[in-house]
């Protein structure tokens, strides 16, 4: 770890560990929410399809929840760890919202959750459903909150600094700080557009495989209808979500853009491809389209928006790291509503479930939700760099003394750990994924009625248990 | 001034603490007791006797670190950077644990014995460290103004070592109590047996660390043997010794039920009382109390009122779940 600060290497923890939590909430969020529409849609049309696919996609949802709640643990407590200048500081701010997705969300989801994976023949199908829907409206009040954090930490309002403390004096500006609505909505739509890519992805593998029945065309169609729609509109809130940070954190969109210097009277190109140099302040191999930026910022095509040069230059963010993690987020954004797109075109044609290129398509699609959420919040996260609270508190006053040493042994430790545990467990859940959904798993109907003796579902994952029960 | 909201809070956050302790205390005491119990239908059971409730179990100590950040930011900054390395391990205790409830069921055929040692050595290895943390707690932690002056392994002491070992007691007893309410046949009967030596092990824990704490601090010394402190106070270690027989002869009839347990939660109930005599006002100790460390009343304010509307419903709906799976496991019962 030579070279590396005790603040680099604590960054670093950070990044690491919240990348990882990062991927799992937000296939928890998404997943909770199609379980809850799959499980709905089987009390409301008796088609087992439904049925069969909520016990299918249930399981893969076990495994991935359990690896969401460990990361997540993690995080709760690094925030006093590692970062105990910005807790002290203002803990008296992140502390009241972490706590209140602590009482509102966290506790609905696990107190729910038995119910919902193990109660399937514990209680009647209204209740089930009612414990499905909580843990999935869980996930999503936990989103509100922990946004409404990062948010604020992005555009912090209605505080005051006294004795270097930050007290709150008005909460519902706090909560309903400038980017919030966007970040929220922005970050919801990429979980639900992540899940779908994933479960498409899977419908296709098993396209592909050949094993073309009912719930496996099911998913795939239910999965491509949520891209057609859930890609473009992501893509515009993304643009309302850009418009709103060229208002509060201008030299973010600057290190987005790549944009160094606004020459008079000219209006801004759109950069698709450049190497930015932080100490040259400039970039190297540009290849631009003039006067795009301009429009798609101001929207006029002569229209300026504030450069880097315009900001001195230790309040700069990394300008190359911010630059690339954007494209490869707008990239693979106009990646997925190509797919929705195409997948549209096929339906229309009623070959949805033949075109093999389609469904090699979406097959490679399948981890592209997840690799743009991380793109999309490295751009977001590193682009608020040198500031750890914009404008307030900058990121190496917020670490906690701790040395080089114990950060590179901790740091080493998580990575190894991490890898490992989440690695494998990433392999589980495609196992599970491997093997399909499988028709009639247990029908309420002929099925297992004894209550004392009640497997709350199939026990094909684990079919050692059987033998011996 | 209506109410005293840091003493409210410092309330709620003991009340998380001590539901923590309750609740995961049982859960970690059946990976705690793997080392005893080796066939592998057993322990399926018994993972299945906490399989649907264990993560909520757990969100309890997560309210206990967010309950601590919005109410005291300065002691959770303090006590967690000083805790950096044993939190650390505990985190990554409950890390292999948690995962093992699902991958225990999940994994490749050869790996299940492998996800067996890790629910077992990861409960242990977080519980373990939850004890060196609580000691190390006891002990004090070293401040100049508001920065935390010392080293990042003065949570080496001898005393945090011994709660640590006492609280890996305390937890295992727990889980065989809990068992011993959802279990039957051979398997119940060996935790029954398994309880009393444990019983009588987590009194002598109880017995050294009361004497210990006083010996080395002179404040909780003087806190618990100067008049009239004394008198007030006596109840304390007399209700321990009577839960304690009370406990080794409900052990003695054949299907105790739940009454073990209860008597189990009790005992740590009192003990956990006579930590906070022990420490009683300070928050960061020795030298920071709970109003020194309190966060602004504009944010006790606001969080006090969710948690005391939230609360309530949080017990009432984990109740709920509770009573769903109630009753006795059963081999090949409940798993995916």
């Amino acid at each position: 770890m030579s070279g590396l600060t005790a603040l680099e290497l604590a960054r670093i923890q950070f990044g690491f560990t919240i990348s990882f939590h990062i991927i799992f909430p937000a296939i928890t969020i998404g997943l909770a929410s199609y379980l809850a529409v799959l499980e709905g849609l089987w009390l409301w049309k008796k088609d087992t399809v439904y049925r069969d696919l909520y016990h299918f996609w249930s399981k893969i949802f076990s495994v991935n929840f359990a690896m969401g709640v460990v990361s997540g643990l993690v995080m709760a407590y690094q925030f006093g760890t590692n970062w105990s200048y910005f807790s002290a500081f203002a803990g008296s701010i992140t502390g009241p919202l972490l706590a209140y997705e602590v009482l509102t969300a966290f506790f609905l989801e696990a107190g729910f959750l038995g119910v919902m994976l193990f109660g399937w023949h514990r209680v009647g199908p209204g209740l089930h459903f009612l414990a499905t829907v909580m843990v999935a409206i869980g996930t999503l009040i936990s989103a509100t909150w922990i946004l409404a954090s990062n948010s604020w930490m992005q555009t912090p309002q209605g505080f005051e600094i006294i004795n270097d403390v930050v007290v709150p004096v008005n909460w519902i500006e706090v909560i309903f700080n400038p980017s919030f609505p966007y970040r929220l909505a922005h970050m919801v739509t990429a979980a639900f557009l992540a899940t779908a890519l994933f479960v498409g992805a899977s419908g296709a593998w098993h396209l592909l495989k050949g094993d073309n029945n009912p719930r496996v065309r099911k998913m795939f169609s239910m999965a491509m209808w949520m891209l057609l729609v859930v890609a473009p509109l992501q893509a515009f809130i993304g643009d309302q979500h850009g418009l709103n940070t060229l208002e509060y954190q201008p030299a973010k969109i600057a290190a987005i853009e790549g944009h160094w210097e606004n020459r008079p009277g000219e209006g801004v190109p759109l950069i698709l491809f450049a190497w930015p140099d932080q100490a040259a302040e400039k970039n190297h191999f540009e290849i631009a389209v003039p006067n795009l930026s301009s429009l798609i910022l101001t929207h006029s095509l002569e229209g300026q928006f504030p450069a880097l040069k315009e900001f001195a230059p230790e309040d700069r963010p990394p300008v190359a790291v911010v630059f690339w993690t954007f494209r490869i987020m707008v990239g693979l954004g106009v990646l997925m509503i190509t797919l929705g797109l195409w997948a549209a075109w096929r339906r229309w044609r009623g070959t949805l479930y033949e075109g093999r290129w389609l469904h090699r398509f979406a097959l490679v699609m399948g981890p592209s939700g997840l690799i743009a959420i991380l793109a999309g919040w490295y751009t977001t996260e590193i682009g608020r760099q040198p500031w750890v609270i914009y404008g307030v508190m900058r990121t190496k006053d917020a670490v906690s003394d701790h040395s080089t040493l114990t950060m590179s042994v901790t740091l080493i430790v998580f990575i190894v750990a991490y890898l490992f545990v989440f690695g494998i467990g990433t392999r589980y859940m495609l196992k599970l994924v491997g093997k399909g959904p499988e028709a009639g798993e247990e029908d309420p109907a002929t099925g297992n009625d004894d209550p004392g003796q009640s497997p709350a579902r199939p026990l094909s994952a684990a079919p050692d248990l059987k033998k011996e029960a | 001034m209506g109410i005293d909201l840091p003493i409210v809070w410092a309330c709620i956050i003991a009340f998380g603490l001590m539901m923590y302790v309750i609740m995961d205390g049982f859960d970690l005491g059946i990976g705690i007791l793997f080392p005893f119990i080796k066939d592998r239908t057993d322990r399926d059971v018994m993972v299945n006797t906490v399989a649907p409730v264990w993560d909520g179990n757990e969100t309890w100590l997560v309210l206990g670190g967010a309950g601590l950040m919005a109410a005291f930011p300065l002691a959770y900054s303090v006590i967690l950077t000083a805790l950096y390395i044993p939190l650390a391990l505990m985190l990554l205790g409950l890390i292999w644990r948690g995962v093992a409830f699902e991958f225990r069921f999940k994994a490749d055929e050869h790996h299940k014995p492998f996800w067996d040692k890790a629910f077992m050595g990861g409960s242990i290895v977080a519980t373990f460290f939850q004890g060196v943390s609580l000691g190390a707690f006891l002990n004090g932690f070293e401040v100049e103004g508001v920065r935390y002056m010392g080293g990042v392994m003065d949570w080496l002491t001898p005393f945090a070592l011994f709660t640590g070992l006492g609280l890996l007691v305390a937890y295992a007893l727990l889980g065989t109590t809990w068992l011993i309410i959802k279990t039957e046949g051979p398997l119940h009967d060996r935790l029954v047996r398994l309880a009393q030596p444990l019983m009588l092990v987590l009194l002598g824990v109880i017995v050294v660390v009361s004497l210990w704490t006083p010996l080395a601090h002179q404040a909780v010394a003087d806190r618990w043997f100067t008049l009239p402190n004394l008198f007030f106070f006596a109840p304390v270690p007399g209700l321990v010794a009577v839960t304690a027989f009370l406990l080794l002869r409900s052990l003695r009839t054949g299907d105790p039920g739940p009454a073990p347990f209860i008597l189990t939660l009790f005992l740590l109930f009192l003990g956990y009382t006579g930590l906070g005599i022990s420490m009683f006002p300070y928050i960061i100790p020795p030298a920071i109390t709970l109003r020194e460390a309190a966060a602004p009343p504009e944010s006790m304010g606001f969080a006090l009122v969710g948690a005391l509307l939230i609360i309530p419903v949080i017990l009432a709906y984990t109740a709920w779940s509770y009573y769903v799976f109630r009753g006795k496991v059963r081999a090949g019962d409940g798993y995916h």
